[in-house]
């Protein structure tokens, strides 16, 4: 990375959290560093996917012809010329498939992998110039299966590259084949779970708190990309270690920013709204930098990143996302346990319930809220890390991909309930994979939120969550 | 390195065609939040189905850009019932959510393959204001100094600025009657408005979809201004600038948007033209700062704007001090 | 918190005349509805001879807790009529309930002959029923006049379209403020007028909404635990503007944990216990009511602390 540059922007965030106004008046000064044209005034910019081409001798191949579509259109196309660089021009930023055209390859080469000569859902940021390559080999070697993880669409999370590679199960019918809807089934749960994960924190800080954390999804991000620099160069943790890592940097973050922000601003009597827009600053401040340090790129994990899938009756699944998913559920368990049987978890739900009351039975309320954010924040963190394995991907702005999820999961379970944050979650996964049965899938959180409102409209107070008594 | 450059290019900024806009925009959502207290996180779904509106009327059914004008206004009018209907009945942080999400799901339409045909898809719609800079009494550039505004420009920024002029003052005067003192009340409190016979549901309602017709307006100046629309560009963060320069400004004040709209652009393309200019010249050296840095650096910046601006002055610049201690929510 | 204190203490003083003359003797008021309920036997239920107020089967559960389940409760007009009761017998859920704050399971009821079960809550304030709430709610970023401005109905200006257009509304709007003005000096805070309500201590926050509410010139005036949090010297001054309303006519529905202030004031007391009515009368029924004393027996701690939230 750059050093410099991390270390100034890390002394900011010092400077920030350890608060006072002192600090204030130097950050902003320092810190507002801006952009091209506002969002909403950038012209669709110059974005290209690129490559060279070269041969299972190392020799670049020319005359490949390769075109880039979008919703089945053809947006673009090139010949890789002599030096076997090819370069495609895009109307825009977002998701292309790439396909090479097999019968202009020469004779005695094909792709390494089977199917290889197309590249689904090749995400391209603005201005990027994205490198994209087609692994060539002799005929006269083995074509390999695909790998599972290919690069996915932003508005898709939870689709991962499984589906592509599960071959007849998962492609075999744009209808709703049983084995099709199993499938789904699998990916919605996976994708709950790890929703339920981030999301148990957010409902049970707003249960003690009564503050929306808009930054929670930056803790998703957070957890994900620590994990991702510990597991690569030059440490190459093991990635379950990261993993764990990363649990504990995001609860610590979080822990230091309920004792660096929120529990000041308590103690002042700052209202809700006031809160509610203080956090929105943070996830706009965390969020970007962390687009400073990690870059716009997505990365992966590398680890576990290429595993054939296993075929468990009609449904395929990598040993990594089952693994993951077990985990996922194995911790919402253990947290409803924590919640049921310890001390902490039983003062954490009085504190819920009743604030004034627990703090007149004697409970530590200020400490209670600080476990809760550790916690909440470690959950939120580690469900950063399983969402980038599963996935596949891992980039700047997951976290607020996600953020909106959490809000349906936590609305639709009831706000402030951790067992209605882990339903609803659940089922927000659930319709999300469900709904590419009927629809495209670029519209599958569309759907999500489309029931989230509902939800709104029909029964406010969610599914588990109880109509408050008035006066 | 030039300094008079980096000023000139902040000046620009401050007075521009987007600070124009922004302001627009900003006076619809401080009619939500700064006089009735709604949390609108999704005023860029209001821009959005303004610039569509527009374009897809000229581009798409061919009709007059007059005409798209007067649908993009319907369409905001209809978004904000949408909106409204379910949602206005709930506690403050349930619209926000609320709103956030239908703003997202609007873009999530518009960009979708079904929409396609009719809005352009991924790629948008192009040149269909044709209409409007045909009308540009402007025939030469201005210069001011080191300013320079092209004709062009001009033309939208007098539009966009006498639109800001117009809305505010139109807002001064529903604000400061019986009506806005409704609104007021409803802002400081539902219940004792309801138990007072106003009927609050529908003050919110009115309210929604009269800041949501100016939030229209601006989208559809921005489509005009830009010749052209695209999903992507009406994204949260939109939304997200527009209570930054809201709450800089002061919520609740009329002259808030405004003045807030002017600092934050002159800001924000003061330090984007000074760091890209000491980039260039080598006063910062881009092994810390370089290019794509920039941009997201303008975001961390607003980010902190809003946090800084809710902790130490949730007022505003224009705010009432006596108001802020009295600002318990 | 010292502020608070030497402001009500300020108002009190000059309440002082008033609140001395009232205790005394009984007003005018006092007498006309104690003539009015001469004839009505003291038991839950009882139909009154001119109820302004009639509720019929109005029950209300919370998570499968009945918390209200009144059969039938009339409230005669022209009276205090207190609704008393332990801790989370259903007194303010049926306030909400009747009011239109919130939604029964079941139940009708009218009010002044018409039926408003249902009706949402600023139809039921139009009508002329309206009601304060036991945590005052000033609208604090609007002046104390503003306030009061607030509560005159059927004003023109009020509607969109008519806003812009001031000639159509300001002669209104100036009788509107003559009358508010009136209200405000009646309940001592004229010299608040122009201030944020924000600013107004606990008991002037009272007064204000009683003030607010009479812009609305109701028949039925509903108060929420009147005297909660406010400073036990401005209590007197309080039971005066209340016995006063009533004099003028009003009708008075309120909440009340504090027995002493009942047991003066009132002219019908309602009992509540679990959700629902167990005993009505007169407070002098009431005190040797035997269900009433078993009801609160074992609960006697619970009962005097006025602060409490009565849930």
């Amino acid at each position: 990375m750059r050093p410099r540059l991390m270390a100034i922007l890390a002394a900011l965030v010092l400077l920030f959290l350890t608060g006072a106004g002192t600090a204030s008046a130097a950050v902003v000064g320092a810190a507002p560093a801006t952009g091209h044209h506002p969002a909403a005034l950038t012209a669709a910019g110059d974005q290209s996917l690129k490559g060279t081409l070269r041969g299972p001798d190392g020799k670049p191949v020319s005359g490949v012809k390769i075109t880039a579509e979008q919703k089945g259109q053809t947006v673009g196309s090139a010949t890789s010329n002599a030096e076997g660089q090819w370069q495609i021009p895009l109307p825009g930023p977002g998701e292309f498939n790439l396909k090479l055209d097999v019968s202009t390859l020469p004779k005695g080469v094909q792709t390494r992998d089977k199917g290889g000569e197309v590249l689904e859902a090749v995400v391209v940021a603005p201005q990027q110039q994205r490198t994209v390559i087609f692994p060539l080999i002799s005929t006269s070697q083995p074509q390999q299966a695909k790998p599972g993880a290919a690069p996915q669409s932003t508005s898709g999370p939870g689709q991962t590259g499984d589906q592509n590679q599960s071959g007849a199960t998962a492609e075999g019918g744009e209808g709703v084949s049983l084995s099709r809807v199993l499938q789904l089934v699998v990916e919605g749960l996976k994708l709950g779970a790890i929703i339920a994960i981030t999301a148990v924190g957010l409902s049970l800080i707003f249960g003690t708190t009564r503050l929306i954390n808009f930054a929670h999804g930056e803790l998703v991000t957070i957890g994900a990309v620590v994990a991702f620099w510990i597991s690569t160069d030059p440490g190459n943790v093991p990635l379950v270690l990261a993993g764990v890592a990363a649990l504990v940097v995001g609860g610590l973050l979080a822990g230091g920013l309920d004792l660096g922000l929120w529990r000041p601003m308590r103690r002042r009597g700052t209202g809700l709204i006031q809160m509610f827009i203080i956090s929105i600053g943070l996830s706009l401040f965390l969020r970007y930098l962390i687009l400073v340090l990690f870059s716009g790129r997505r990365e992966k994990y590398a680890q576990y990143a290429l595993q054939p899938a296993m075929q468990l009756g009609p449904i395929t699944i990598t040993p990594r996302d089952l693994i993951v998913t077990l985990a996922s559920f194995a911790i919402l368990v253990l947290v409803a346990v924590l919640l049921q049987r310890t001390r902490m978890g039983k003062a954490a739900r009085a504190v819920a319930d009743n604030k004034d009351l627990a703090e007149a039975s004697g409970i530590d309320v200020d400490r209670v809220i600080l476990s809760i954010w550790i916690i909440g924040g470690g959950l939120a963190a580690l469900g950063g890390v399983f969402y980038g394995v599963t996935q596949g991907a891992v980039y700047w702005d997951m976290g607020f991909n996600l953020l909106l999820l959490m809000f349906a999961g936590v609305i639709l379970g009831g706000l402030g309930s951790a067992y209605g944050a882990m339903v609803g979650s659940i089922i927000v996964g659930l319709v999300s994979q469900l709904s590419n049965l009927w629809f495209p899938p670029s519209l599958q959180n569309a759907w999500a939120l489309l029931v989230l409102i509902i939800v709104l409209l029909v029964r406010p107070q969610g599914i588990l969550g109880r109509a408050e008594r008035a006066g | 390195m030039n300094f008079m450059d980096v000023l000139s290019n902040a000046l620009r900024g401050a007075f521009g065609a987007e600070a124009a806009i922004y302001a627009l925009a900003a006076v619809g959502l401080n009619l939500h939040f700064g006089f009735t207290g709604l949390l609108n996180f999704g005023h860029v779904g209001f821009m959005l189905v303004g610039a569509y509106g527009v374009a897809v009327s000229v581009s798409t059914w061919g009709l007059s850009l007059w005409v798209g004008l007067l649908i993009g206004i319907g369409c905001s009018i209809v978004l904000a019932l949408i909106l409204g209907i379910p949602t206005l009945r709930l506690r403050g942080d349930y619209l926000a959510i609320a709103t956030i999400a239908g703003a997202e799901v609007l873009r999530y339409f518009y960009r979708s393959d079904w929409a396609a045909p009719i809005t352009g898809g991924v790629y948008g719609l192009r040149q269909f204001a044709n209409e409007f800079f045909a009308l540009n009494p402007y025939s030469s550039n201005l210069e001011l100094g080191p300013l320079l505004f092209s004709a062009r420009n001009l033309w939208v920024m007098t539009v966009g600025w006498s639109l800001v002029v117009l809305t505010s003052l139109l807002v001064y005067l529903l604000v400061h009657s019986p009506w806005g003192r409704v609104l007021r009340a409803v802002r400081e409190d539902e219940l004792a408005a309801r138990s007072l016979g106003k009927n609050v549901y529908a003050y919110k309602m009115q309210s929604l979809v009269l800041g949501g017709v100016i939030g229209g307006l601006a989208g559809a100046l921005i489509a005009i201004a830009t010749q052209s629309v695209n999903p992507d560009n009406f994204n949260p963060a939109v939304t997200f600038y527009l209570w930054a320069i809201m709450i800089l400004g002061g919520a609740s004040r009329i002259l808030g948007p405004i003045l807030g709209s002017i600092i934050f652009w002159f800001l924000a393309t003061f330090l984007d033209s000074f760091l890209r200019n000491a980039t260039a010249s080598g006063l910062i050296s881009p092994d810390v700062i370089s290019g794509p840095d920039v941009g997201a650096l303008r975001f961390v910046f607003v980010g902190l704007c809003l946090l800084l601006l809710m902790i130490y002055r949730p007022a505003g610049i224009l705010g009432d001090p006596k108001e802020l201690r009295l600002d318990v929510r | 918190m010292s502020d608070e204190l030497s402001n009500d203490a300020v108002v009190e003083s000059r309440e002082e005349i008033v609140a001395t003359d009232t205790e005394q003797h009984p007003s005018a008021g006092a007498e006309r509805a104690a003539a009015a309920l001469a004839g009505v036997a003291p038991e839950p239920g009882v139909a009154k001879p001119d109820a302004i107020l009639v509720a019929d089967d109005v029950s209300k559960s919370f998570g499968g807790v009945r918390a209200v389940r009144v059969d039938h409760l009339e409230v005669q007009r022209g009276t205090i009529t207190a609704l008393i009761g332990p801790n989370g017998a259903g007194k303010s859920t049926f306030f909400n309930l009747v009011s239109g704050f919130d939604k029964p399971d079941s139940g009708t009821w009218s009010f002044d002959g018409t039926d408003i079960s249902g009706a949402p809550a600023y139809r039921i304030a139009r009508r002329g029923m309206v009601r304060t709430f036991q945590l005052t709610k000033a609208l604090m970023r609007l002046t104390v006049l503003e306030n009061v401005m607030l509560g005159a109905t059927e004003q023109r200006g009020e509607r969109m379209l008519a806003a812009p257009l001031r000639w159509v509304w300001k002669g209104q709007e100036d009788d509107v403020e003559e009358k508010a003005r009136a209200l405000v000096e009646r309940f001592r805070l004229s010299h608040m007028a122009h201030e944020f309500a924000g600013i107004c201590s606990g008991g002037q926050r009272k007064l204000l909404e009683m003030a607010r509410a009479m812009m609305v010139d109701p028949a039925m005036i509903m108060l929420d635990e009147p005297m909660a949090g406010v400073n036990p010297a401005l209590v007197q001054s309080l039971l005066g503007h209340i016995q006063r309303l009533r004099d003028e006519g009003t009708t008075i529905v309120l909440v009340e944990h504090d027995m002493d202030v009942i047991m003066s004031i009132s002219d019908w007391i309602v009992v509540f216990a679990e959700g629902a009515v167990i005993a009505e009368g007169r407070p002098d029924d009431i005190r040797t009511n035997e269900k009433v004393i078993e009801a609160y027996l074992g609960k006697r701690r619970a009962l005097p602390t006025a602060q409490e939230n009565d849930a």
